[in-house]
């Protein structure tokens, strides 16, 4: 086996060293009727050549985002990265360090995560920002969970326009945590929360722009929930959209999260991505995660640390503010470098593109006959209505080679008035003729 | 020819190492922040503008500078070149980390993960075109649940604590379905933290289980716990003193009386895979964590993935999305009308960590079952033969029995000594090696937890044990300076992490420029 140094000699000579017969010896606290023998039901050991045979067929039989006229979104983009990301992450020194725990060999770690937690502070406009967490769904749910230790109140007030996978997230957790949620159904439309916000709730979790695309002015939500003694809780799932739309920041959100698999990530069929987190200072020491300081080592040179680890469960064990161990690391590498390569001009630019690539996706699917595209405002992303069952749609979409977005029902099956709903995106990689055989295609499928 | 300078010859008097004007020290350079030498209008992405056009943002344009610097390609090549080399890394030398499993990471699973046809797939795509990711899903819960012994697999938590945190929401969902509230989980005292945190954020109270003398749990005082207000016992097998439970059996009947649940942390799976099941001995639920024992790169802390496998009685309640295999292929359940569960949520958007499930994938086929076997056995063998080549110098707290993938040293031997469990880890840095895990378990004083894994050769292993011996030999003889102010070599020096915390720096700000005074 190639990935195994130790010849049948070597195993001879070190069984005889510790003194064991054999190395079920050194097995030998493993109840014997239990032991096992072999595992007769899987197959043996593969070459190289094997392997790429067995998953390369495995891989073909899916389409890639690259290789149609692709637009669908809903949390997850299709963002052209950079060559050099991808070679820089799979530097040795990245790709197989561990979580910095000795700070003096592990500089280049602390050094990039200092650097990131400063990126997601400026683009999401807030004070201070923690090292990642897993993803933005699971980011929504610690972020909650932070707002009832800061409120020392028990409820959360979801947005019916929150991306469902991440209600459904926040509620899972909340609910079995003994927290309680109040989520008006996706819907779509303008709302107004106000009513069901008072001095027994925690925080209000709105997402911008929303699950269905819609930009929205978050500030007089943020006067209401302040009122009544709340935390405002912004998600933001299409990061780029923070090159061109005010941030949360600058609308008085007192925590942002964030999905950061748009900025340097694959798509990866959902996952590994990027959870970004950010916050105000003065809670700092209610955040989940890690976190990394500036300091000086011995000679006073400057250098990072891990730090604010009293919160973490490996020192407070049961009294942790999140039982998060991991983070993104190589994730968050691949974010921070893809986005000191685009830096402020290239993202604004990189924004633009992507704003200017929906209006004309927009307009060509607003021409389709039957389709009607619902939002006043969008950044990358909108939702169109077509006559009858939107799955359907996409799925001859599909049979004629076109990716052409999501069918609000996938997300939120129970509500009929979403049936006829499709989530549409045009990021960088589209091109006017992409956008063309959309339209195209739109059309034969709905005639 | 041109001799001029050459060949080059040392001279006999070595002088003193200069400092240099700019700190650096040939190899190692010093790199200063992207905010002190990016600059805002300097962009390494070369995007051609859109012609102009109508927004709809409705006016929320972004009008304010962010402040983000942009690095030219070649910038950017280089500054993150120069900081992976203040990096140790499996690649560079031996990262005996215990409980940590820092095993060789094949870069075919690298180049899997980058097949268009599972990088460049998105999560919401038709199922119709997503039938080989689909299929791989199937397979690697085909081959966790042969290899736990347990019938299903949760999928989507994506990491160890997330998964225990899912087990332990299954757990619950289970309960509350026979209509039980219970409040207590047990916990033994050498748990990771997070066994603790996760069950106390589900509202449990944690009860602490006490290690018997040799360093396990022992059924009796667990027994003396169990009640009918217990949800769950938390047990991690092998343990985190790199001891195998041996009486788990007698464990899981005991909290299987009283109609606990029995949770398995997998952190330390890659010592038994292929050698028993943890569902031939009575585990109910277990995380499995890919970066672990199957080999998916840890990454500077992440991403990880942790899958948790279910018994019978817990498989129902088993999170969205799902997989289910029936004549008409593999289809995913995201929602619980469209499947027969009675699943208990969801852990996250979408279905988990696929990039990591192909590389888990790649490394199962690679090794395959004779393969996974072997490398369990190695990691053992490896563990112990480091344990016999320095038993005499250090000193065991659980006595000299056989040890699984990791052996465990408190710092008994080093008293009076001067030199700290802390100490000699930083020493092992100017050796050459990441040190050990130190003080964790808890159960120990000072502890030293090793683990080679099975990925260190012999001549490896016996370079790693004389560096280990001269040093605990120059401890011993009170040659403390090398220790003391260990590190000396790395490229810093001890880091003030009192200071750190005590005024946290958590961000670079923009210096503000003092105005002299007129």
């Amino acid at each position: 086996m190639r990935y195994l140094p130790l010849t049948p000699e070597d195993r001879s000579e070190m069984l005889a060293r510790i003194g064991a017969r054999d190395i079920d010896e050194l097995f030998a606290d493993i109840p014997a009727d239990k032991r096992l023998d072999a595992l007769p039901d899987l197959p043996l050991t593969k070459s190289e050549i094997e392997v790429e045979r067995v998953l390369g067929r495995m891989a073909a039989c899916n389409v890639a985002a690259g290789s149609v006229p692709f637009f669908v979104g809903c949390g997850a983009y299709k963002h052209h990265i950079p060559a050099s990301v991808d070679h820089l992450i799979q530097r040795s020194e990245f790709l197989t360090s561990y979580t910095p725990y000795q700070p003096e060999i592990a500089q280049g770690t602390l050094h990039y995560l200092f650097e990131f937690q400063t990126q997601v502070a400026l683009l999401t406009g807030m004070e201070v920002a923690n090292a990642s967490m897993y993803d933005g769904s699971t980011a929504a749910a610690e972020a909650v969970l932070m707002a009832h230790r800061v409120t020392k109140r028990n409820k959360a007030v979801l947005s019916g326009n929150l991306h469902p996978h991440y209600a459904g997230t926040i509620e899972t957790v909340s609910r079995l945590s003994g927290h309680e949620i109040v989520a008006p159904a996706p819907h779509g439309a303008a709302e107004d929360l106000s009513g069901l916000i008072d001095n027994t709730v925690a925080c209000v979790v709105v997402q911008n722009p929303d699950v269905f695309g819609q930009v929205r002015d978050l500030k007089p939500l943020a006067e209401k929930v302040h009122a009544a003694g709340a935390l405002l809780i912004v998600a933001v799932t299409e990061v780029v959209s923070l090159g061109l739309v005010t941030p949360p920041g600058e609308m008085d959100a007192d925590i942002v999260v964030g999905e950061g698999q748009s900025i340097g990530n694959a798509l990866s069929f959902g996952g590994p991505y990027v959870g970004l987190f950010a916050s105000r200072t003065k809670f700092v020491r209610q955040m989940p995660g890690r976190l990394v300081g500036e300091t000086v080592d011995a000679e006073g040179k400057r250098g990072f640390v891990l730090t604010l680890s009293t919160r973490e469960q490996h020192i407070r064990r049961e009294k942790a503010t999140s039982n998060i161990c991991t983070n993104s690391g190589l994730c968050t590498l691949a974010f921070t470098i893809h986005l000191s390569l685009l830096g402020e001009a290239g993202l604004r630019r990189l924004a633009r593109i992507n704003h200017a690539n929906a209006v004309k996706l927009a307009d060509a699917l607003g021409k389709v006959p039957g389709v009607k595209v619902l939002n006043e405002t969008f950044f990358n992303e909108f939702t169109i209505r077509v006559p009858g069952d939107a799955a359907q749609v996409i799925e001859k979409l599909a049979a004629k080679g076109v990716l052409g977005g999501v069918p609000c029902s996938r997300l939120a099956p129970d509500n009929p008035h979403l049936r006829d709903l499709i989530i549409a995106a045009s990021t960088e990689v589209n091109t006017d003729e992409d956008r063309a055989a959309y339209a195209q295609a739109l059309k034969e499928v709905l005639a | 020819m041109n001799q001029q300078g050459r060949p080059t010859k040392p001279i006999d008097a070595v002088p003193v190492a200069p400092a240099t004007f700019t700190g650096n020290r040939a190899l190692r350079i010093e790199e200063a922040l992207i905010f002190e030498f990016g600059r805002t209008d300097v962009t390494g992405v070369d995007l051609d503008e859109p012609a102009e056009f109508a927004p709809r943002l409705g006016g929320l344009e972004r009008k304010e500078p962010i402040g983000l610097p942009g690095l030219a390609e070649p910038e950017a090549v280089r500054h993150y070149v120069r900081l992976s080399r203040m990096n140790y890394s499996i690649d560079s030398g031996v990262f005996p980390l215990g409980s940590c499993t820092m095993k060789h990471n094949p870069r075919l699973n690298e180049k899997m993960a980058r097949l268009p046809g599972f990088g460049d797939i998105h999560p919401l795509q038709p199922q119709s075109t997503v039938s080989g990711a689909l299929q791989l899903v199937a397979e690697l819960s085909r081959w966790l649940c042969e290899l736990a012994g347990m019938p299903a697999v949760a999928l989507s938590p994506k990491a160890g604590a997330h998964g225990e945190l899912c087990g332990m929401m299954a757990i619950k969902a289970a309960l509350a379905a026979r209509g039980e509230k219970r409040s207590i989980v047990l916990v033994p005292e050498s748990a990771h933290g997070t066994n603790p945190a996760t069950a106390a954020l589900l509202g449990y109270r944690v009860e602490t289980i006490p290690a018997r003398d040799d360093g396990t749990v022992d059924p009796e005082e667990v027994k003396k716990h169990l009640s009918k207000d217990v949800a769950a016992l938390m047990l991690t097998n092998p343990n985190t003193c790199g001891l195998f439970e041996r009486d788990v059996v007698a464990i899981a009947d005991a909290v299987h009386a009283v109609g606990a649940f029995f949770y398995a942390d997998g952190a330390n799976f890659n010592a038994i895979v292929g050698k028993v099941r943890p569902g031939d001995l009575g585990v109910d639920a277990m995380h499995i964590n890919l970066h672990k024992t199957f080999s998916t790169p840890h990454g500077g802390g992440g991403p990880g993935a942790g899958p948790v496998t279910l018994s019978a009685a817990l498989a129902p309640f088993a999170p969205l999305p799902y997989v289910v295999t029936d004549k008409n292929g593999v289809r995913l359940v995201e929602h619980a009308a469209d499947g027969a569960g009675k699943p208990f949520g969801r852990m996250c958007a979408f279905h988990g960590q696929m990039g990591m499930f192909v590389r888990a994938m790649s490394y199962m086929l690679a090794h395959g079952a004779d393969g996974m076997r072997q490398a369990s056995e190695d990691a053992v063998l490896n563990a112990n033969y480091v344990k016999a080549g320095l038993k005499d110098l250090m000193s065991l707290p659980f006595g000299d029995g056989a040890c699984m993938h990791e052996v465990l040293f408190d710092d008994a031997w080093l008293d009076g000594t001067g030199v700290s469990t802390l100490d000699f880890a930083k020493a092992m840095i100017d050796e050459g090696y990441h040190p050990m895990t130190m003080y964790f378990p808890l159960v120990v004083h000072g502890a030293m937890l090793i683990e080679p894994t099975e990925s260190e050769s012999k001549a490896s292993l016996d370079l790693f044990v004389a560096a280990l011996r001269d040093l605990a030999m120059a401890a011993r003889r009170g040659d403390t300076a090398r220790f003391s102010g260990a590190p000396y070599y790395a490229p810093r020096r001890r880091l003030d992490e009192t200071r750190a915390a005590r005024s946290p720096v958590l961000r670079w700000m923009k210096p503000v420029v003092q105005e002299a005074a007129e």
